[in-house]
């Protein structure tokens, strides 16, 4: 898939997911991001101050390099990320060999209810992303 | 490759100051942050080692306003110049939109700077990328120290080392004080903005 320009239609479609499957359930914010660092979608409750310019391009070289560490120990990827805190957590998944999906959550939220819910919405952005052909800058 | 967001009207833009260790590349972010504090909404991002030597990367994004309608927003990373991170450097270069190359321009740094430069090149093709093709603009960095009595090479020499075949923007700066910090930045901001206008166009 090529993402460098995606259409009006998909980002809606794109956000309504992260609204409905993720905020709605208690994400505090959820942003879908490439491995450069671009801030793809990004949706949240609302109380959610994080920058989340600076957030998506630590997170992408975060994910990079472990990423790189996979590798070395001859693992293809770790594709699945997760950072727990006293309050807050973070959670990375892959979407595809471009994309990130993060989710930041707070302890109310279970980690293997948010599990559940972050894999239908990968697929679902997989899907949304490949119904048009998209052209790169 | 710049990320173009349709629904929200913005350009997201990549652009990297790359170079030899100890060259000036965070001090051109630095001085940026500095000077165009109050249009800078969020504070810079720097991932340094103790020694204050960076480790993988600054970050400092800003909006330059309005093009055609849409909001840019530029994206500022600088790489870590030591020699043994080749690996963060690379990684920092994914989705590179325009590359600054800070050069040193003292005499004992002549070397350092021609091997970045090859390694850059090489650096790019491993994303398909070609350094002839990309927004690209050198700065010739720590000329202020001629006034020190410290070797500087001559613009000749430095250009005829780095800049001969590439033939980009060059221009002599103090990232420090902040010469022409601010004229390399507009450059290769023209340059970015072009380049990308020409690929959707």
């Amino acid at each position: 898939m090529n993402y460098g320009f995606v259409n009006q239609d998909q980002l809606e479609d794109i956000d309504n997911t992260l609204k409905e499957d993720l905020v709605d359930i208690g994400v505090e914010c959820v942003m879908l991001i490439d491995m450069a660092g671009n801030t793809i979608a990004k949706c949240d409750n609302g109380k959610c101050t994080v920058d989340t310019y600076a957030f998506a391009a630590l997170a992408a070289g975060n994910y990079a390099t472990v990423d790189a560490m996979a590798k070395l120990v001859g693992e293809t990827e770790f594709s699945l990320l997760f950072h727990k805190g006293e309050k807050a957590s973070i959670h990375f998944s892959k979407v595809n060999e471009e994309l990130l999906l993060i989710t930041m959550f707070n302890k109310e939220l279970s980690l293997g209810f948010l599990r559940l819910k972050v894999v239908e919405v990968i697929e679902k952005i997989r899907n949304i992303c490949g119904q048009t052909k998209v052209s790169a800058t | 490759m710049a990320f173009i967001n349709i629904r929200n009207k913005e350009v997201q833009v990549k652009i990297v100051y790359y170079g030899p260790g100890r060259g000036g590349k965070t001090s051109n972010l630095e001085y940026i942050n500095d000077k165009y504090r109050q249009r800078i909404k969020t504070e810079m991002v720097s991932l340094k080692t103790h020694g204050d030597r960076t480790l993988f990367f600054d970050f400092l994004p800003f909006d330059i306003g309005q093009i055609k309608g849409y909001e840019v927003k530029i994206q500022l990373y600088t790489v870590p110049g030591q020699v043994k991170y080749n690996a963060t450097r690379k990684l920092v270069l994914k989705g590179v939109d325009g590359i600054v190359f800070v050069a040193d321009a003292t005499k004992e740094r002549r070397e350092s700077n021609i091997q970045s430069l090859n390694q850059l090149h090489e650096n790019l093709k491993s994303y398909n990328l070609d350094l002839f093709k990309i927004p690209f603009v050198m700065q010739y960095n720590k000329m202020d120290l001629k006034k020190s009595d410290i070797p500087v090479l001559p613009v000749e020499i430095l250009q005829k080392d780095l800049n001969s075949r590439l033939r980009a923007p060059a221009f002599e700066a103090s990232a420090l004080s902040g010469g022409n910090v601010a004229v390399t930045l507009k450059r290769i901001i023209a340059l970015t903005m072009t380049s990308i206008q020409k690929e959707l166009l």
